[in-house]
């Protein structure tokens, strides 16, 4: 089948799922074309209303609401981007080179895992940012390194049933390295269920980093991100304003685009018909 | 009998090791600050005199290990150290918020663990009707919202548009059950929105993966009833999954009070962790992180162990 095809057939919450992921994508790219003023412009007074020369008012400081959730995409998608690449860079290769090499590198590894995973997610990157600082390096850091045990658990899993196959110990037989039975021989046979994850793993940091943003202790300001917006605007909502919202809705809606995406490629590749 | 036994003891020591393990790793963290806490405590401008008689009296001049086992001993004791932002002991710091935080993510677990199993039956069992499609769809919305645009969601609807309820949870000490109960209901209902949909979806498809096999397909042959297919036949061997799902997701309340806490101001441990991680106060993060380490450690070995004693197949190994 086409990739057009496949596209045509896909159920409408797909559908909806691509369209919306476009649509940020565009955004983030273009944003100094899309947003009327500049990311840290004061350009009137705190908090006003909507319409007129501010599509979606303003906030506490005064700086434009429409422009800043545009700039807002730009960073907060990027930076949730690089991270979940970090994070599958050093899981996966790890995951992979656990489940070629075995012995006590396997061991080793799959017991250093065990125990990051014993730390609640959240609480452990709180631990570290209180002593590190929380600049968006250190952010960026600790959360992959955080995320890329999850995807260390899935790597090697997938590809521990790769590696019994005869192909495997036919290139090892013929003295490939380990760069060679990583890259041609277990990687292409695991790729599915790793590009799968890869969409649920972005959600997940994509809301992590929002939440600890929104605790204050994410992107800084005057960084626009959408977990500080929600913060420093939240006390419109006792006025019944649902300006503070938007940003958090952008947060919804872009992590519910990818699961839906993410759910019908599961689908599609499981081969699986529900009875 | 005995190899379920030995089986349950093998799990309490993982989790008694990793929980060790937990604490070396918080109790290190400080280690990896610039310079070290006596430094971090008086700041740039103080002078080496007065740094390094600080850092006596903390005893950093002693070696790691030392104070490893020292500060490991004062923990035993309940001894959680002093805070560095106002020098009160952290224990007096934490007392009443621990309670706080339990009984939040207590009546959570209270009001979505029922809601959640029924849900994820009734999905399985009309699976493929509009109402399945319905629940899926908003199962699958409600996990990927951020808990606090949940939270302030609830908190437009029905303390600013209704006013039904406040929308934020100080709690004063000489307050009424009833009172304590009205105040915590919006964080309580965000914390189970969350949960619940991750918890009726794995019980859905637990279930549904349960009646596609062969008994269940023999006694829908006979001709029993759709419902005591579930209840009777399948339910009981679903147990074991969802046992260990009710439990993870327990584990994960615990984390989640964190966000909904600083939401509603609720005066739980999570905010004091928070706060103290703004501040930079590391003997107050360090107790905190410990405690919800712990709890969290405690409810996974919890499912652990009951995933194997509900599993009846290893009551009776073969050979």
């Amino acid at each position: 089948m086409s990739l057009y095809t496949q596209l045509r057939r896909a159920p409408l919450s797909a559908k909806f799922g691509l369209l919306v992921i476009l649509l940020y994508v565009l955004v983030a790219l273009f944003a100094p074309l899309v947003a009327p003023f500049g990311e840290t412009e004061v350009v009137g007074e705190g908090f006003a209303p909507w319409g007129g020369q501010f599509l979606l008012g303003t906030d506490n400081l005064g700086r434009d609401m429409f422009s800043r959730l545009v700039y807002g995409a730009r960073n907060t998608l990027g930076i949730a981007f690089l991270t979940t690449v970090l994070a599958f860079a050093l899981g996966g290769f790890c995951g992979l080179v656990a489940a070629i090499r075995g012995g006590w590198i396997d061991q080793g590894m799959s017991r250093v895992v065990d125990i990051l995973m014993a730390i609640p997610q959240l609480i452990f990157a709180l631990l570290i940012l209180s002593v590190v600082g929380t600049t968006t390096t250190s952010l960026v850091l600790v959360i992959a390194l955080l995320d890329a045990t999850r995807v260390f658990r899935l790597s090697r899993a997938v590809a521990m049933s790769v590696v019994v196959q005869d192909f495997v110990e036919a290139a090892r037989l013929r003295g490939e390295g380990l760069w060679w039975l990583v890259t041609r021989e277990v990687l292409p046979n695991a790729a599915a269920p790793l590009i799968a994850e890869f969409g649920l793993r972005f959600c997940f940091v994509f809301l992590f980093i929002s939440a600890l943003s929104f605790l204050g202790l994410g992107i800084q300001p005057p960084t626009a991100d959408w977990g500080s917006m929600v913060r420093d605007n939240a006390v419109l909502i006792t006025f019944g304003d649902v300006s503070p919202l938007l940003p958090a809705l952008a947060v919804a809606l872009i992590t519910v685009s990818v699961n839906f995406v993410v759910d019908w490629v599961l689908h599609k590749s499981s081969g699986l018909k529900e009875c | 009998m005995n190899s379920l036994c030995k089986l349950l003891a093998q799990r309490l020591a993982l989790g008694l090791l990793s929980l060790l393990a937990v604490s070396v790793i918080i109790f290190l963290a400080v280690g990896m600050l610039p310079g070290d806490v006596a430094q971090a405590m008086l700041g740039q401008a103080a002078t080496p005199e007065t740094v390094a008689a600080l850092r006596l009296q903390l005893g950093l001049d002693q070696p790691a290990l030392t104070r490893f086992f020292h500060w490991g001993w004062q923990l035993l004791q309940g001894d959680l150290g002093v805070s560095l932002a106002n020098q009160r002991p952290i224990a007096e710091l934490i007392g009443a918020r621990l309670g706080n935080t339990f009984s939040l993510a207590l009546l959570a677990a209270l009001v979505s663990v029922p809601l959640a199993l029924l849900l994820g039956m009734l999905a399985a069992l009309y699976r493929n009707s509009w109402f399945d499609r319905l629940l899926n769809t908003s199962a699958l919305s409600a996990v990927s919202f951020p808990e606090f645009f949940v939270a302030y969601i609830l908190i437009l609807v029905f303390a600013v548009k209704l006013a039904w309820l406040p929308s934020i949870s100080n709690l004063s000490p000489d307050a009424s059950l009833g009172e304590v109960l009205e105040r915590s209901l919006l964080p309580v209902l965000t914390l189970s929105l969350v949960v619940v949909a991750q918890m009726m979806r794995m019980t859905r498809a637990s279930l549904i993966n349960l009646l596609a096999s062969p008994y269940i397909e023999m006694a829908r042959l006979k001709g029993i009833g759709q419902a005591r297919i579930i209840f009777r036949h399948a339910l009981p061997n679903a147990l074991a999954p969802i046992v260990n799902v009710v439990a993870l997701n327990l584990a994960y309340l615990v984390v989640g009070v964190v966000v909904v806490e600083v939401v509603f101001v609720y005066p739980g441990l999570g905010q004091l962790l928070v706060d103290s991680v703004a501040k930079r106060d590391i003997p107050v993060v360090q107790a905190c992180s410990l405690i919800f380490a712990a709890t969290y450690i405690l409810l996974n070995t919890s499912a652990d162990v009951l995933s194997i004693a509900s599993n009846p197949r290893l009551m009776h190994p073969k050979g």
